[in-house]
């Protein structure tokens, strides 16, 4: 990478945030880095880690009152101030694009006022000049039919292509540096994986230096050439991509590249950042294993599946006086599978494909439009099931994406967990329904004194134990858990996926897990069924599945996943 | 649109149906009509006779029928008070309602949207936190003191002002206006700010909040990126996003201030629908409240389809998908 004079050269960059006590929150600390023309720089890390304060500093959207403290920030040897406006110019020189194509776009506006506005800003164009130019703006993002989408409106378009009309937007003015804070974290593997092309195009075509903010080392090793890992806001490691993925030096570098879980192997327990209080966990946990079996009924044999769904239908949107042009929406069509008992069944598939519409009709919280579930051989769910109540409810649990949003942040932890404990009548006292929360709490790998604290002083990962804590205390003997660790980070979502094993291990539960992560997906799993518009593909056991898949979606899914093991140069 | 537009009227007519049956049901249990209408010395017979004549013997669903058949008539019966036909004196008094209370719409949105916006660009500014102050007494006063307040100041102690009633009118076909003539229009001045004040202070603090959450929003963070000048941003991106709701309250406030504009008429002795009313309840007169009560509902279903239309031309979304 001895190229010529970089685009971009931050030196030394320190940011800090005043805080209301007088004290100083220093969110980056000493960074330095350079892009080169042509060159896609990752910045990576945990959330917290400082990556997009330094994406935000660059493009002087620093949120007040953070401010640069020292170093400086260079574009083509000139430095300069983002924050304020001189030579270079944001939108003109820099070009940016966000995580969210849902939101990034203003949705009163058309596609063409958005990216017209943007050209008449910085360039002395009449309104039927920027109007072409704009056209060819989305031919060379690769929209389909970009004269109809030049009078859309940001709702008329999906996701992928709202993410091009941001890239459009950013590539308006040729800006000579993209800063792309996690372009394609909200968006599916295969529409994933046309940006991640784009951008490798542009970068490789027009020359365009590209700082890539992301947590993904998929992506990572799918396009970019250098790599930078921050950790608390101090840079631990950079370098080449190739040599820094597959031979980290810093002690960091190598835990959160261990902890990304792995589509090629099955590995028994993910490698973890630091030790966890395994040790006093594990005698809580057979302490609940004991207590669940009390109430457990007991098996009629392994024989019999614990669940068997049975030609699931569900439409959306189909009830009375649904509105204008309603017509019914069939979000599962057919679905048939069975989960036996303690093994762990994944549901897999892009967005929209009907999985969490499943988790949701299992757990009871929406009524199928036609089959029937059923649990160890009794109806559920369906025409002829009996309200769910009682026994049949708590036996299914259920563990959400966000874990920020699935507790109440107006009680305590230890209420929370005691209200289904008590809703079900599991203990008799509310002394003895404190101690089972004790057992919980112990169980999930939090100290004691976490029953005494509300939600908020809790992490995500936390948090996301006391949402397992929670569905345990009512001794369930299934989970139903929808991505669960979706909106966590890789070392944290490594600790969850590990705690989730050994509780299964430990109570004998059966865990129905749903993800759009393939790599998640064969860490956990026993069996799998991939999921299209509402049906399933193709179902097997997991390692038949990811060594030999058979239906031709499930391939081009995998192929298409960014993974570690696929580092870009080298395939 | 015109799915929406028909899905719309239909449900109007359900409300407008069930609003009636109230208005109906008043008449049958606000007192006899036959001891109201009859001599206090009537024979049993000859109450008998009225009771026919008035077709009160026939089913309650016919009665219903023939009730709702008038209405869409515009025949609303016969003031008991003042022995004239209810429509005409609702058509006497409206002109000087809507009048009021356009003038205090225009007024709030004329001053609230501006002082929302102050508020909300320079939340710290010293004219950002008087405005905020005081429109907590706006908010938090009642519209009587507030009135009583004004015609102390500005009509008993300085004299500028009239203290009640329209001044003179000028009539123009149906309409009496008070807008074309000096004294009509020093009249409306301390009622609409009176009767406006209320809803300025709302808006202006639904301007700041919603202007405050948008420019906190991911689309104009991807604005400032692409380098638009921050008034650009400001005045031509973010309000129009932070007026969709005003759009809604305001549709609503126009309703409820047509229909509760009662304590405001009464305070300024204002010869509008709210004083007939007041006039009505003290005497029981059945008939105009019933045409009021109907008058009312159908203000607020004709506001609420039009607020939903408006809704859907602003705000590309809602449109019907081609």
């Amino acid at each position: 990478m001895s190229a010529p004079a970089p685009i971009l050269a931050i030196d030394r960059l320190r940011i800090e945030y005043p805080l209301a006590d007088g004290g100083v929150l220093t969110a980056v600390e000493g960074a330095t880095l350079s892009i080169a023309p042509g060159e896609i720089h990752a910045l990576v890390g945990e959330s917290g880690a400082g990556k997009t304060t330094i994406g935000n500093a660059v493009l002087g959207l620093l949120e007040k009152p953070g401010r640069i403290a020292s170093g400086t920030i260079a574009l083509d040897g000139q430095p300069f101030d983002p924050q304020k406006p001189g030579a270079v110019r944001l939108g003109r020189d820099i070009g940016a694009v966000f995580q969210d194509p849902m939101t990034s776009l203003n949705p009163l506006f058309t596609v063409e006022s958005q990216i017209v506005e943007t050209l008449r800003a910085h360039l002395p164009l009449d309104r039927a000049a920027a109007r072409a130019r704009a056209l060819e703006l989305l031919k060379a993002v690769g929209i389909p039919e970009p004269e109809r989408r030049l009078s859309a409106y940001p709702h008329q378009l999906s996701g992928g292509q709202r993410q091009r009309v941001v890239i459009a937007c950013a590539l308006a003015c040729e800006p000579r540096l993209l800063v792309a804070d996690e372009p394609t974290t909200a968006l599916d593997v295969s529409i994933q994986a046309q940006i991640l092309d784009l951008l490798r195009g542009l970068a490789d075509e027009r020359g365009i230096g590209i700082l890539l903010v992301t947590h993904n080392m998929g992506v990572v090793a799918q396009i970019a050439d250098t790599v930078t890992i921050m950790h608390r806001g101090h840079i631990v490691e950079s370098g080449p991509v190739a040599q820094v993925l597959r031979n980290p030096q810093a002690d960091y570098a190598k835990a959160l590249i261990g902890a990304v879980p792995r589509i090629d192997i099955r590995l028994d327990r993910f490698p973890m950042l630091d030790g966890a209080n395994q040790a006093e966990a594990g005698a809580a946990r057979d302490q609940l294993r004991a207590k669940a079996l009390a109430v457990g009924d007991p098996s009629p044999g392994r024989d019999v599946p614990l669940l068997s769904v049975d030609d699931l239908c569900v439409d959306y949107g189909a009830g009375f006086l649904a509105g204008r042009g309603a017509c019914a929406f069939r979000a599962v069509g057919g679905v048939s599978f069975e989960i036996r008992r303690g093994e762990v069944f994944g549901l897999v598939g892009e967005s929209g494909c009907g999985k969490t519409t499943i988790a949701n009709v299992v757990a009871g919280l929406r009524a199928p439009t036609g089959g029937t579930i059923r649990f160890d051989g009794q109806v559920i769910a369906g025409a002829e099931a009996a309200p769910r109540k009682g026994k049949a409810r708590r036996a299914i649990q259920m563990i959400f994406q966000d874990p920020y949003s699935s507790l109440n942040a107006r009680m305590r932890v230890g209420r929370i967990l005691a209200e289904p404990i008590l809703f079900y009548e599991l203990a008799r006292t509310r002394a003895e329904a404190e101690a089972d929360v004790g057992l919980l709490i112990e169980a999930v790998g939090l100290p004691a004194e976490a029953a005494q604290r509300f939600p908020h002083a809790f992490s995500g990962g936390q948090r996301q134990r006391l949402s397992i804590a929670r569905a345990l205390g009512a001794r369930p003997r299934l989970i139903v858990c929808d991505e669960p660790t979706s909106s966590l980070d890789v070392s944290v979502q490594a600790q969850i996926l590990n705690l989730l094993k050994d509780l299964r291990d430990a109570t004998g539960l059966t865990l129905l897990l749903i993800s759009h992560d393939l790599a998640v997906i064969r860490q956990m799993c026993d069996r799998v069924a991939v999921m299209r518009a509402g049906r399933i593909v193709e179902m097997a056991a997991a390692e038949t599945l990811f060594t030999a898949p058979q239906a031709d979606y499930t391939r081009q899914l995998l192929s298409l996943v960014p993974t570690l093991e696929r580092i870009r140069g080298e395939v | 649109m015109l799915a929406l537009l028909i899905a719309r009227l239909g449900q109007a007519v359900l409300v407008m149906l069930a609003v009636s049956a109230v208005a109906f049901g008043m008449f049958r249990f606000v007192g006899d009509p036959v001891s109201a209408l009859s001599r206090e010395n009537a024979t049993v017979e000859e109450k008998q006779e009225l009771r026919e004549a008035l077709g009160l013997e026939r089913p309650v669903l016919v009665q219903y029928a023939g009730f709702l058949g008038r209405i869409v008539q515009g025949d609303f019966g016969i003031s008991y008070r003042n022995q004239r036909p209810v429509a005409a004196l609702i058509a006497e008094r409206l002109p000087a309602t809507l009048e009021l209370v356009l003038v205090a719409t225009v007024l709030s949105l004329a001053l609230g949207i501006p002082l929302g916006v102050l508020c909300a660009l320079k939340p710290d500014g010293i004219a950002a936190r008087l405005v905020q102050a005081v429109s907590l007494i706006g908010i938090s006063t009642p519209t009587f003191v507030t009135g009583i307040v004004l015609i102390l100041t500005f009509a008993v102690t300085l004299g500028l002002l009239p203290s009640f009633g329209r001044g003179e009118t000028v009539q123009i076909g149906p309409w009496s206006t008070g807008l074309l003539t000096l004294s009509g229009l020093k009249a409306l001045i301390l009622p609409s700010i009176t009767l406006a004040l209320y809803q300025l202070t709302l808006i202006m603090r639904l301007v700041r909040s919603e202007l405050i959450d948008v420019l906190s929003s991911d689309y104009i963070r991807f604005a400032r990126a692409r380098g638009l000048s921050t008034r650009h941003i400001h005045f031509t991106l973010a309000l129009r996003n932070a007026l969709m709701p005003v759009i809604t309250v305001t549709g609503l406030q126009i309703g409820s201030l047509i229909a509760f504009a009662i304590v405001t008429e009464t305070v300024f002795q204002w010869p509008g629908m709210g004083l007939l009313f007041i006039q009505a309840v003290s005497f029981s007169d059945v008939p105009v409240m019933a045409a009021y009560l109907l008058f009312v509902g159908l203000l607020f279903v004709l506001i609420n389809t039009a607020v939903d239309l408006l809704y859907a031309l602003v705000d590309p979304r809602l449109r019907v998908r081609s």
